[in-house]
């Protein structure tokens, strides 16, 4: 079908401001793929069901929307946590405040670097996931990242890496417009954590494409914070092995906009995939997680928990379906996505779907949302706890379910600090 | 130390009247118990005073030692050493009880201008209260109230305010849905807190809790009003009678 002229004209009108990355043949064929694939579907319009509580004007548009950058006096977030920092600025790999690549039981390289070599592993990923990822839905952010994302990690897990990789983004030029593209690949039985924070530029698309083989295990913990007038938009491909797990915890403060498309295909037995999100927001922030876990295996298990604090106006968005397929018997599928709307202003909009084609599962899911619970409030403040405590406990407690399916002590306990740092900057 | 002259108090969402003039005055070291039949305002009159919302005080006034508190926050009148036994304790998922309890002996800490308790006292505090009421590090861990049965949670309520030490307490119908060992259980823990210069205010539709807890004064409420005053033996009355002969005998 022929996309509609507007459509067609928003694409080019982005595309004539890029400039296509250079490269080995792979990386020319899976660039040009992707090219052809955004053509075909052009890029997002609010008119689209798919981006229906999402405007993707600004994602869209050919030159990046100012956002300020924040001044980065807080206290780094991971800090407690040993690990290997690799740097980018404004999208831009930072070697000097990087560490070196090099880290027991995995192999980093540069995608920039890679993308120059005439044989590479990531040819059988780079793009791959992504593509596999557009089907039923169309996702042309994801496209349009691997046509011209000139940078990113790839990264090789051999075995059980010795210390988590920490991608660590700054923002620093009001109209940087980044793209990177990362590639993760774990061997049989090997094991990695991938951390990453930060607002990364004014506005920013990223794609990770993330294999977990049999038996392998992917741990994944990121935050997106500070810079308000941020745009983002992410996507994250994962292809699950058998008895594999792949488990990633996003936590959002502020953002004007943040779109988190998470798809994982289950194709091994007995896998588990966990993926939920934490947000806090204040007047116009929005932010959307949209969520496709298909199940093509049996005795999988997947779960998708996402909580949301919205107020003053602020907007939250999920989308979030379960897709059985015919031979997937034993799928325990769980989704539940909840916000608490701290004012009459906020609005949460959810979407969730259940597809269903095989005929021994479990799967379940439910969207609530609410106010604070008076009755708890009023029980705090009855046994002496101030009312703006009470809340933010309240709170904390709501945002629980969530920040519980981060397994590591340590770092649930920077990401919880983190909320109560937002919260209690935010006081009234 | 509890002092309520003529309080009148509706209902804010509906036009109706619930307590129509109560007077009420509960020394230091004593016990008062109100009994009543349901509907009687007897549990409007303990949230009244622990300061929830949706009620509007129309006339009349509550104060302790001398000091109005009808117009305080509930957090205000907690400090204030004023503490309500839930006649339904609140489930509070995602709270751990140790954390709500330290939170709330710390608030009222600091609104004393006191410091933080430290982690290890507090600890060792609730370990040695809960262990008289016997509460496990199970039910001390645990959300508030959450999969608490009736009695463990009216426990937990006893627990806070031995861990908090009000000088006012007020027991809302701290008897419903309990058994007779875990009445016994809960009617120690407050006995153990009777001291001269506590008072207690022990709301009750039934004489047993009374058994247990040995009253000093007994009202007798009705449609608003404290309607009868006597001792103990007002309450065995009720017990032998009913409310509908003594509400016949007062009118």
């Amino acid at each position: 079908m022929a996309l509609p002229q507007a459509k067609l004209d928003a694409t080019e009108a982005r595309l004539a401001v890029a400039t296509r990355p250079s490269g080995a043949a792979w990386a020319g064929a899976a660039r040009d793929g992707a090219l052809a694939r955004l053509r075909a579907q052009g890029l997002p319009h609010r008119r689209d069901e798919y981006w229906k509580f999402t405007n993707p004007d600004t994602l869209v548009q050919p030159e990046a929307p100012e956002a300020a950058a924040f001044d980065e006096t807080d206290a780094p977030i991971f800090d407690a946590v040993e690990r290997l920092k690799i740097v980018f600025v404004d999208g831009i790999f930072d070697a000097d405040a990087s560490d070196d690549l090099a880290l027991e039981g995995v192999k980093l390289e540069r995608l920039s670097d890679a993308a120059q070599s005439d044989i590479h592993w990531a040819k059988e990923l780079y793009g791959v996931l992504e593509e596999r990822g557009q089907d039923p839905v169309a996702r042309p952010l994801a496209a349009l990242n691997t046509a011209l994302a000139d940078d990113g990690v790839l990264i090789h897990v051999t075995g059980k890496a010795s210390k988590p990789i920490n991608l660590i983004y700054h923002h620093q030029s009001p109209r940087s417009d980044a793209m990177l593209h990362h590639v993760v690949k774990l061997d049989p039985g090997a094991e990695v954590t991938l951390l990453e924070n930060g607002p990364a530029a004014a506005r920013f698309n990223t794609v990770m494409e993330v294999e977990v083989a049999d038996g392998a295990a992917f741990h994944h913990v990121r935050a997106q914070g500070r810079d308000h007038e941020r745009r983002t938009a992410t996507h994250l491909f994962a292809r699950l092995g058998e008895e594999s797990t792949f488990k990633t915890f996003t936590l959002t403060a502020n953002g004007m906009l943040t779109r988190n498309e998470c798809v994982v295909e289950m194709k091994g037995d007995n896998a588990a995939a966990h993926i939920a999100g934490a947000c806090v927001g204040d007047g116009d922030f929005h932010h959307d997680d949209t969520v496709f876990v298909t199940h093509d295996a049996v005795n999988c298990e997947s779960r998708q928990v996402f909580k949301k604090v919205l107020r003053n106006g602020a907007r939250g968005v999920f989308q979030g379906k379960i897709l059985v397929k015919p031979d997937a018997q034993k799928t325990d599928g769980y989704q539940i996505s909840q916000s608490l709307l701290l004012d009459g202003d906020s609005e949460f909009d959810a979407k969730p779907e259940l597809e269903i084609y095989a005929d021994d599962v479990a799967c379940s899911h439910g969207s609530t949302s609410g106010a604070i619970d008076e009755e708890g409030l009023f029980y705090l403040r009855a046994r002496g706890v101030p009312k703006h405590i009470a809340t933010d406990l309240l709170t904390l407690a709501f945002l629980a379910e969530a920040v519980d399916e981060i397994e590591d002590e340590v770092l649930r306990a920077e990401l919880v600090n983190l909320l109560e740092g937002w919260l209690e900057r935010r006081r009234g | 130390m509890l002092e309520i002259k003529n309080l009148h108090v509706d209902l804010e969402d509906e036009e109706k009247t619930i307590l129509k003039g109560v007077d009420l005055s509960v020394e230091a070291g004593k016990v008062h118990a109100i009994m009543g039949p349901n509907g009687s305002g007897k549990s409007t009159l303990s949230y009244v005073l622990a300061g929830r919302d949706g009620y509007e005080v129309t006339e009349g006034s509550a104060t302790l030692d001398g000091v109005d508190i009808l117009d305080m926050d509930p957090e205000e009148r907690a400090a204030a050493g004023l503490f309500l036994a839930f006649q339904y304790p609140v489930e509070i998922p995602g709270v751990g009880n140790m954390t709500f309890m330290r939170t709330a002996v710390n608030a009222q800490r600091k609104a004393k201008g006191l410091d933080e308790m430290s982690a290890t006292d507090f600890l060792k505090l609730v370990r040695e209260k809960a262990a008289t009421l016997k509460m496990d590090n199970e039910m001390l861990k645990r959300p508030v109230n959450v999969g608490f049965s009736g009695g463990e949670k009216k426990r937990n309520e006893i627990l806070q305010m031995a861990v908090l030490e009000p000088k006012m307490c007020i027991l809302d119908e701290t008897d419903s849905g309990l058994d007779v060992d875990a009445m016994k259980l809960v009617a120690e823990g407050v006995n153990a807190l009777r001291n001269e210069g506590r008072g207690f205010l022990v709301i009750t539709h039934y004489q047993r809790l009374l058994d247990h807890i040995k009253p000093d004064v007994v009202h007798i409420m009705s449609e608003g009003r404290i309607v009868k005053t006597g001792g103990p033996e007002l309450a065995l009355q009720v017990e032998r009678e009913g409310y509908e002969d003594i509400k016949a005998e007062v009118a």
